[in-house]
């Protein structure tokens, strides 16, 4: 192939030249080229290698169908594989390589696959790597796990660079009445009409530049349209693919903003992922140019009839010197015409013998031929042609080129995308989309017409139609019929070539061989959706726009079916690639989650915390002194907290305010256990069932006044139970005169706890005669002030089984509080202490938290049967005694003691019976701790029968994941103050 | 992209809302027998086609809603408020 960039032809500003390398070498190209028309220009016909046999190939389109020009450009953590040429702008600047080659592109070693190619038939991994015949000789996954990292090295295409992207992507949404899908003749006219009749009409463009096809006119120029659609307050996105349809006329771009900039400013992202609402969208998406499957159609210099005309017209670039152009249709005659204007040497083989087509007679015709065979191998030497009645090798034609066109598909990828299956005609051999109820219209020659004035009256339809589905007219239009050849299309899809080992390509970029779908077809796997799984056809970058229909035909054709009977897979999105970064936007790194803190965040900071993730919260999770480790640090805290006083953040716990009259019955039905007695001044700890009777989250309810109510939830399930509560008023107790409010953020709390828990709070409270043990009994709550006159409320609650109290304020006033008792906590040498110590003062305790409350346990098994009243029903307590639910056998509750004190455990240890280490055990242990106050390690976890049944028994803990394994001991999980003497201090 | 035409915040999209079960299930009484709360609790119609189901606008009003939703094309007929104080609201202010 000898290519040439002509001076009258293109679009190309010729005063702007750009400089790129192409595999390390330096070439020159023009503002306005792709990566692909700059090659082109440059005489470089190899640009890749194909996928499994390594093949030579070329550049074959001029669009995103590109199977074969995928290449790698940029470099280090910039390095961006599988861009296609034929839509990568060119840059000043731009480093691109080929791929999938060693040492390069045009000497790849690997190039000795293509004559392994039968080893390399379709469905090869399947087979070989189940194991190696004649005895399945390696048979199951170590085989595959050896081979496989040996594949993924010689197949695959471009490989991503493996470092964080250095670049910034956007999420952005709009709306609009109207968006219009490509900026073809029909797109272009659609958002006319719609915008004159006064729609927000939104155009997109895949395209740099909008026109569409007509890009590919010499005359065309666009100014004037720009000019007329901006005038009209069309908001016209170009560089941005409509890449998937969604419910509710939802569309998803990617805008590609500096992809084709050399130096881009940082402050402006790469890609924008935009998310567009419409009240309708029209898709003129235009059709894409199917190849023919002959044997070595794949040889560099292949390409669409429509390719060339593009490279000719828009980028100056004559594709070949010596041109054959090989088709069934009419639509490639006025390209024969101009490339031999513009000097080439053009021979038309057209497979039809009976028609009528108007030329210059510039060129030469051959009816009745089809292409059979191209000798060459990295590039034409000559084609071998065959008479179209009679396939066989007639003569060979000297040429450089083979241009193919084998018909058109309109693309009907984004109606898929909504699971309308298009529909088969015959007349045009294309499917063509079908109606759907949604408001979606196709037009333009993605409905399948060919002519441009046709595209334009398809296009004032199409928004005619919008119109009236939107109720804003009722005015009768009529589309086009599909067509608008003079001449029938002549079906064409495959030359066979008679003898062995032929490579006709179906899908280029999977090196998928019409041989491989008829390999498919002797195999079983006949329906469209198992070829195209088996064979790869019509997957990865390219997802088959050239190549799916002649699949389709063979397939149709091995089953003596026609082509709708066979059907057709359905395509989804995306129409294209979109860049992981693209989908995440801003939401990587710090941003990947909401971060949630507590208002007394960085005072916990700013004295020492260590922080931990707890969900969404930070919270802190221990307070090293100098040089303390987490482990030092946790037994110390835990240790003051049970002889002097600590205090510890716990607002990340769930708040919710209970108002109004029947606030006592609502909290009566949704916990287990009885709150229509409880007294105004008191707090009650209460367990939520679900309504299968498994526990759903415990906490505390206060009742502060007749009629209204302060709950606590678990940190993790907040915003589960208050969706529940709200669930409940609004659906099922519609008459309870109840209003649920979350106060979560309104509330800051922190617990004192320790024998000198009460003292600290004597000298931070306004009036210590309040919180003394008559006045503020265990489970007492009342309002009341710190110093400062600072409103708080004070509950004598224990989570650690010590003397303690629960203190919040409003929000705002979260620091003071820290700093007034934490001023009186150092006094009765009192620490801070986080979330490690609080587990280990609870574990101790035996108190349960979501480790151990983790959806499958009930209130037996979690050994709180008290708390479940006997007196009322609530939510779960009739299926809380189901019979599964009842089985002496269940997982309950148990501490453990590891036999050798000296030894440690982890939670996720499985419980195991001596002789029967294995599975999933008898039970787990859930959390661990080292206990300060027993000076070993401790755990709590479920077995099975519980404490009466393994008391006097020598358990094993098996810890597989981390090789460990010790006997163990089961005793009661609660280990300290079993009664609870120190709480009621 | 489902869109839920809240009655309280307009149309928006559905991962506003957190999606809830059956809107026709009947809920026995707290005391019914454990019969009665296995067939509310576990049995449903696979329907194909429109269903009645509750959405929770977790991420706006918090309102929880009836939808009239079709399962095989997600079109939505009617959205309502669950609560029966709350449709009477809604249906004075049309």
């Amino acid at each position: 192939m000898k290519t040439s960039r002509l001076d009258k032809y293109g679009k190309i500003n010729r005063d702007k030249i750009l400089s790129f390398s192409w595999d390390k070498k330096k070439y020159k190209g023009f503002e306005g080229d792709t990566l692909a028309s700059a090659l082109l220009a440059n005489n470089i016909g190899i640009v890749g290698r194909s996928f499994k046999y390594h093949r030579p190939r070329g550049i074959f389109s001029s669009g995103v169908e590109e199977s074969g020009a995928l290449v790698t450009i940029g470099s280090k953590d910039k390095r961006d594989p599988n861009v296609r040429a034929t839509t990568q702008e060119l840059y000043d600047g731009l480093e691109a390589r080929g791929q999938n080659a060693f040492p390069n592109v045009n000497f790849d070693l690997a190039g000795i696959n293509n004559y392994l190619g039968r080893f390399f038939a379709a469905g090869f991994y399947y087979k070989t790597f189940m194991g190696i015949p004649p005895f399945e000789w390696g048979k199951g996954t170590a085989i595959w796990m050896f081979f496989e990292k040996f594949i993924r090295k010689a197949a695959g295409m471009g490989s991503a660079s493996g470092l964080p992207d250095p670049d910034s992507y956007e999420h952005a949404h709009d709306f609009c009445d109207l968006i219009v899908i490509g900026s073809g003749p029909a797109g272009v006219a659609a958002a006319i009409e719609a915008a004159e009749k006064k729609l927000d009409v939104i155009l997109v463009e895949q395209d740099s530049l909008i026109g569409g096809d007509q890009l590919a006119e010499n005359d065309f120029d666009n100014s004037q349209i720009k000019n007329q659609l901006e005038n009209l307050g069309i908001k016209i996105m170009t560089r941005t693919t409509a890449f998937g349809l969604y419910d509710n006329c939802v569309v998803g771009l990617l805008e590609r903003v500096t992809d084709h900039i050399s130096v881009p400013n940082i402050n402006i992202p790469r890609q924008r992922f935009w998310t567009i609402r419409a009240k309708h969208i029209i898709v003129g998406a235009g059709a894409i140019e199917r190849h023919i499957a002959f044997n070595n159609n794949d040889i560099p210099g292949v390409m669409t009839v429509n390719a060339s005309k593009h490279y000719l017209n828009r980028y100056g670039v004559l594709t070949g010197k010596t041109i054959a152009i090989a088709t069934n249709n009419d639509s490639v005659y006025e390209t024969a015409q101009q490339l031999s204007e513009a000097g080439a040497n053009v021979t038309v083989l057209d497979s039809r013998t009976n028609f009528e087509i108007k030329t210059n007679k510039s060129f030469e015709i051959r009816k009745g031929y089809v292409p059979y065979n191209i000798n060459g191998s990295k590039k034409i030497d000559s084609l071998d042609i065959s008479k179209s009645e009679n396939i066989n090798k007639s003569e060979t034609i000297n040429c450089d080129q083979v241009l193919l066109s084998g018909g058109w598909s309109p693309a009907v990828h984004l109606l898929s995308h909504r699971g309308v299956r298009p529909k088969w005609d015959y007349n045009n051999a294309c499917f063509l989309p079908s109606d759907t109820k949604e408001n979606i219209t196709m037009i333009g020659s993605s409905r399948g017409l060919w002519n441009k004035n046709d595209c334009i009256a398809s296009g004032i339809a199409g928004t005619t139609d919008a119109l009236n589905r939107l109720g804003i007219s009722k005015t009768n239009y009529f589309f086009p019929k599909p067509g608008g050849w003079k001449n029938p299309i002549q079906p064409l899809y495959e030359v066979k070539y008679k003898k062995s080992r032929s490579k006709s390509f179906v899908d280029y970029q999977h090196d998928v061989t019409t041989d491989d779908v008829r390999l498919a077809h002797r195999e079983g796997f006949i329906s469209v959706e198992h070829l195209k799984r088996y064979t790869t056809l019509g997957m990865a970058n390219d997802q088959g726009k050239m190549g799916n229909i002649i699949g389709l035909s063979l397939m149709a054709d091995l089953l003596n079916k026609e082509i709708p009977e066979v059907g057709t897979t359905v395509f989804r999105p995306p129409y294209t690639p979109v860049s992981i970064g693209a989908l995440s936007g801003r939401n990587v790194g710090k941003h990947f989650r909401p971060l949630r803190v507590t208002p007394m965040h960085q005072w916990n900071i700013d004295h020492g915390a260590k922080m931990i993730e707890v969900g969404l919260y930070q919270r802190p999770w221990y307070y090293p002194k100098e040089n303390e480790t987490l482990s030092d640090s946790y037994i110390r805290e835990a240790t003051t907290v049970r002889k002097k006083v600590g205090i510890c953040d716990v607002t990340s716990l769930g708040k919710i305010s209970i108002q109004g009259p029947d606030s006592t019955e609502f909290l009566n039905r949704i916990y287990s256990n009885g709150f229509s007695k409880l007294q105004v001044g008191k707090a009650r700890y209460g367990i939520m069932l679900r309504d299968d009777g498994i526990v759903m989250d415990d906490g505390t309810s206060w009742r502060l006044s007749e009629n209204e109510y302060f709950m606590t939830t678990s940190t993790g399930e907040a915003a589960k139970v208050m969706s529940w509560l709200e669930e409940l008023l609004q659906t099922r107790w519609t008459d309870l005169k109840v209003n649920v409010t979350s106060v979560s953020e309104q509330w800051a709390g922190v617990s004192v706890a320790g024998p000198k828990s009460r003292e600290v709070l004597n000298n931070c409270v306004d009036d210590p005669s309040v919180i003394t043990n008559n006045n503020l009994p265990f489970m007492g709550v009342i309002s009341t002030f710190l110093k400062g006159n600072i409103p708080c409320r004070i509950a004598r609650i224990s989570f650690s089984g010590e003397l303690a109290f629960e203190v919040y304020v409003k929000s705002d006033f979260a620091n003071t509080m820290m700093d007034l008792l934490w001023e009186h906590t150092k006094k009765y040498d009192g620490c801070l202490y986080g979330l490690e110590a609080l587990g280990a003062l609870r574990v101790e305790k035996g108190h349960v938290t979501a480790a151990e409350l983790d959806g499958r346990v009930t209130i037996d098994d979690a050994g709180l049967s008290k708390m479940a009243s006997t007196k009322k029903s609530y939510i779960g307590s009739a299926m809380r005694k189901r019979g599964v639910l009842k089985s002496d056998d269940r997982e309950t509750l148990v501490g453990f003691f590891p036999k050798n004190l000296k030894d440690t455990f982890n939670a996720g240890t499985i419980v195991c019976e001596k002789n029967n280490i294995k599975g999933q055990g008898i039970g787990r242990i859930t959390s661990v701790t080292h206990s300060p106050e027993l000076g070993h390690w401790i755990g709590i976890g479920f077995v099975k029968g519980g404490l009466d049944k393994w008391k006097d028994t020598t358990l094993i803990g098996a810890d597989p994941v981390r090789n460990k394994q010790m006997n163990l001991q089961v005793v009661s999980p609660h280990m300290v103050d079993p009664k609870g003497e120190r709480m009621y201090a | 992209m489902i869109r839920i035409n809240c009655p309280y915040c307009g149309e928006r999209d559905h991962s506003e809302f957190n999606y809830g079960g059956d809107a026709t299930v009947k809920y026995p009484s707290l005391d019914s027998s454990e019969k009665e709360w296995t067939e509310a609790i576990f049995f449903r119609k696979n329907i194909k086609g429109f269903q009645l189901e509750t959405w929770h606008h977790s991420h706006g009003c918090r309102m929880w809603l009836v939808v009239e939703r079709s399962t095989v094309t997600h079109e939505i007929k009617s959205v309502k408020p669950c609560h029966p104080d709350l449709q009477k609201v809604v249906e004075n202010n049309k």
